[in-house]
């Protein structure tokens, strides 16, 4: 290869190596885990030294409010995991009853999620049927 | 109406096709009329989507609730402007919208070209409409906006079932911005498909010279100006629509939008090292073959929900499909691409480092980086899974450790790069156009260093902005000041027509001046500062050098929701400065609370408050306030920004100088350097 290319395969590659240098130390900081309640207690002892993000529903009338924490459960499958959500960031407007919940934070050994962000969507999704009884058309119009 | 529509979107299917057909017919039979025929089909094809969305907007605004689409999103007392809206507020009406836009670039590219690039354009005409086709057979068979509601009765059979209101639009969407913001991002992501016809178009008729780039130079820009600008809107809108305090969160939604612009972004750059130096032949033909993909990829991940986001609006199926057109798109031009390998020889070698082809590469290089973090980002949760079975997924500390510096390298780039010259910057030149900046803007470092500025990036960003601004503006001067004492005009003349008379280097300037101004805003963002509060009426509290107090808290009852509303006294330094109306809404069709927030702005900083609910007993109020420094920046950059690219796509103006030779020898000296 001629001197003048070299230096720029150089220079390329030193831009991309502290890049990929970056983006590995940033990675490893914020990766989380994403899982549903019954895969949390499927794989119990893996999990409680990972960062997670467990998505569940929101059980009616679970969420209490104790000062800054909000104290909720959340469950699929039968399976039901209680969460104390100590966020700086109010929760979302979707955080209702029955609302689909994704929170993020660590499992305890006591059995108590601990969450510090927390996602919400609303249970009546709007690409869902439009009532009990409906169905999506099919070939007739 | 529906059968109307229903018929429309069949036809324009028929009309696609035979636009293909009777295109490369044409070209294989050296036909002209069947060539002249593909173009008028590709004119029909846009006739008959429009007839089709002109119907699915007469359903929506005659609240027809039989079809699917039209219960799904609207409703009867959903306001005119909002039905608007809900007509791309969908899976189906958004997908018609980008077919739809499609075809009025279609149609505008044929027309403007009927007598062009005779040898080029039934190709540009057969892969405009290939991917018309694709929207259309998705339109007619897969997302069919006219599908009636039916209900299926305990025998089997089928009936049509009509609700007596609908289910109303998402309130997230219920908000002027989101009127517009969609088609916006739709005029970028479908406007990168005319260059992608046009380079594609170049490589089937071996017309690879630098014509379709100079042809597609206003659209490419047109594209890029639509896509920065819905990006822009989708940051304010996720700024005063959603209630967390920032406006960019690295969400998939943000990514899908960003990573095509990032791309673009360097196409738009690499393509000038064509024009000047036939040089980069392959890889600008790589950079819009990738920007069209992410365009496409991009509406893929909006639209199938593969990756689960704030934004999600849909879950469906379409993503196989969507996946399998950007294979086909994707192994039919890398196929054309190495076909055509030795016609796209580089005619020049870059020679020197420091050099203005250079820092071209350099900004391409970055900018690909930074679209393959995202990339990787975005994606990692559905590869990870594929992998290992675990799905992990990465926050945005990830995103930020890897685009902060590249913002950074860019933003210096932006400085440096416009006024390194050609092949080889000479040491002298160097000094003369760098020194100052360079030292002006190491001197006010310093100063501010001592002040306290220790956070290392929004020092160094304070510093390279100083530099890259004096760079600009530096330009400007010496320009103008070469033309008022040539022309006799006076200066502020001689920088308004300095512009119109070179808009592409100019209106590059702005560019990247707004660019700047949109970083102040951005680095601002490292000194956010945020608390939660409860009170109730009469009762203050603060944040930095404000004071807010509760003076009402109260309902308010329309037709479309139910909102608490609660007006707050702000007061800066012991003065009152403004009142702010935060709400929390619960809108009647949908049943879902949203938050109005309330925004102080100032060029300094915004105090944004969010009503969060109240506390157990209901006596007290929950406030969250934010504290956010600079944000008002980020859209006077982006406007400076939009602004520098209408500039730029303007033809350049002819001006009579009152002594033109001075001017010209005047300005010559410039160019040498500049150009």
């Amino acid at each position: 290869m001629k001197r003048k290319q070299l230096k720029f395969v150089v220079g390329s590659a030193v831009i991309v190596l502290t890049l990929a240098f970056l983006g590995y130390s940033g990675f490893q900081e914020s990766k989380s885990y994403y899982m549903t309640v019954t895969e949390l207690y499927a794989k119990k002892n893996e999990n409680y030294e990972r960062r997670l993000k467990v998505a569940g529903d929101v059980v009616p009338n679970s969420i209490v409010r104790d000062g800054k924490a909000i104290k909720f459960t959340i469950s699929q499958e039968n399976n039901t995991l209680p969460v104390v959500y100590i966020g700086t960031d109010a929760p979302p407007d979707t955080f209702v009853d029955r609302a689909q919940a994704v929170v993020e934070g660590n499992y305890g050994h006591d059995g108590v999620f601990t969450a510090n962000h927390m996602q919400a969507k609303c249970a009546s999704k709007y690409e869902k049927e439009v009532a009990a009884g409906v169905r999506k058309g099919g070939e007739e119009y | 109406m529906a059968q109307f529509g229903q018929f429309s979107l069949a036809l324009a299917f028929v009309v696609t096709i035979y636009s293909i057909v009777a295109s490369l017919l044409g070209i294989r039979f050296k036909n002209d009329k069947l060539i002249a025929s593909g173009r008028n089909a590709a004119i029909g094809t846009f006739v008959c989507i429009t007839m089709a969305i002109l119907c699915l907007f007469y359903l929506l605004m005659s609240s027809d609730f039989s079809i699917q689409y039209v219960a799904e999103h609207s409703n009867r007392d959903l306001p005119l402007y909002f039905k608007l809206s809900a007509l791309w507020g969908g899976q189906e009406g958004s997908l018609l919208l980008w077919g739809w836009l499609l075809t009025i670039y279609s149609a505008i590219v044929v027309i403007q070209n009927r007598r062009k690039h005779t040898a080029m354009m039934p190709y540009v005409t057969s892969v405009l409409m290939f991917t018309s086709l694709f929207f259309t057979t998705m339109h007619l068979f897969v997302v069919n906006p006219f599908t009636q509601l039916v209900t299926v009765q305990p025998d089997g059979s089928r009936i049509a079932f009509v609700p007596a209101d609908g289910q109303g639009l998402n309130p997230l969407l219920q908000y002027i911005l989101m009127i517009i913001h969609p088609p916006i991002m739709y005029l970028g992501l479908v406007g990168f498909a005319v260059p992608f016809a046009f380079a594609m178009a170049a490589m089937m008729s071996r017309q690879l010279g630098d014509t379709w780039i100079r042809t597609t130079r206003r659209w490419t820009m047109i594209a890029w100006f639509f896509l920065g600008t819905a990006i822009l809107l989708g940051g304010k809108w996720a700024y005063v629509e959603l209630g967390w305090g920032g406006f960019w969160g690295w969400d998939p939604v943000e990514n899908a939008s960003l990573m095509p612009w990032l791309i673009g972004t360097a196409f738009l750059h690499s393509v000038m090292v064509q024009e000047k130096k036939g040089m980069l032949k392959v890889w600008n033909m790589v950079l819009i073959i990738l920007t069209y993909i992410m365009c496409i990829f991009g509406t893929f991940l909006t639209r199938s929900g593969v990756v689960s986001s704030v934004h999600a609006f849909a879950q469906s199926s379409i993503g196989g499909y969507f996946l399998a057109f950007i294979m086909i798109v994707l192994s039919g031009s890398l196929y054309l691409l190495t076909e055509r390998l030795p016609d796209l020889k580089s005619e020049n070698q870059m020679e020197s480092i420091v050099s203005r082809e250079s820092s071209f590469m350099f900004n391409n290089l970055i900018l690909l980086a930074s679209c393959f973090a995202i990339f990787w980002g975005t994606m990692f949760p559905v590869i990870s899974e594929a992998v290992t079975g675990d799905k992990v997924t990465v926050g945005p500390p990830f995103f930020n450790r890897v685009n902060v510096p590249i913002a950074v390298f860019l933003l210096f780039l932006t400085g440096v790069g416009p006024l390194l010259a050609w092949r080889k910057a000479s040491t002298n030149s160097l000094k003369r156009n760098f020194l100052w900046p360079a030292g002006i803007a190491l001197a006010a470092g310093g100063i501010l260093y001592f002040l306290g500025v220790n956070h290392f990036y929004s020092w160094i960003s304070v510093v390279m902005s100083i530099f890259v601004t004096i760079c600009i503006g530096r330009e400007f001067y010496k320009g103008a000041r070469a033309r008022a004492t040539g022309s006799g005009e006076n200066f502020v003349e001689a920088v308004v027509n300095l512009t119109l008379r070179n808009t592409r280097r100019y209106g590059g300037y702005i560019v990247h001046f707004g660019f700047v101004l949109l970083f102040i805003g951005w680095a601002g963002q490292a000194f956010t500062s945020d608390s939660q509060n409860e009170a109730g009426i009469g009762d203050t509290f603060s944040m930095k050098q404000y004071v807010l107090r509760v003076d009402k808290l109260g309902v308010e009852d329309t037709p479309n929701y139910k909102s608490q509303k609660a007006t707050v006294s702000l007061f800066e330094y012991g003065k009152k400065v403004a009142i702010l109306y935060p709400e929390r809404r619960v809108y009647k069709a949908s049943q879902q609370p949203t938050t109005e927030v309330s925004i102080r702005s100032t060029l300094r900083e915004d105090i944004y408050l969010v009503f969060s609910g109240s506390n157990p007993d209901g006596s007290k109020a929950i406030f969250q306030v934010y504290y956010n420094p600079l944000v008002m920046w980020v859209w006077i950059g982006g406007i400076i920004l939009g602004l520098g690219t209408l500039i730029a796509l303007l033809p350049n103006k002819k001006i009579p100088a009152k002594d033109s030779r001075a001017v010209r020898t005047q300005e010559a000296k410039q160019v040498e350097v500049g150009s």
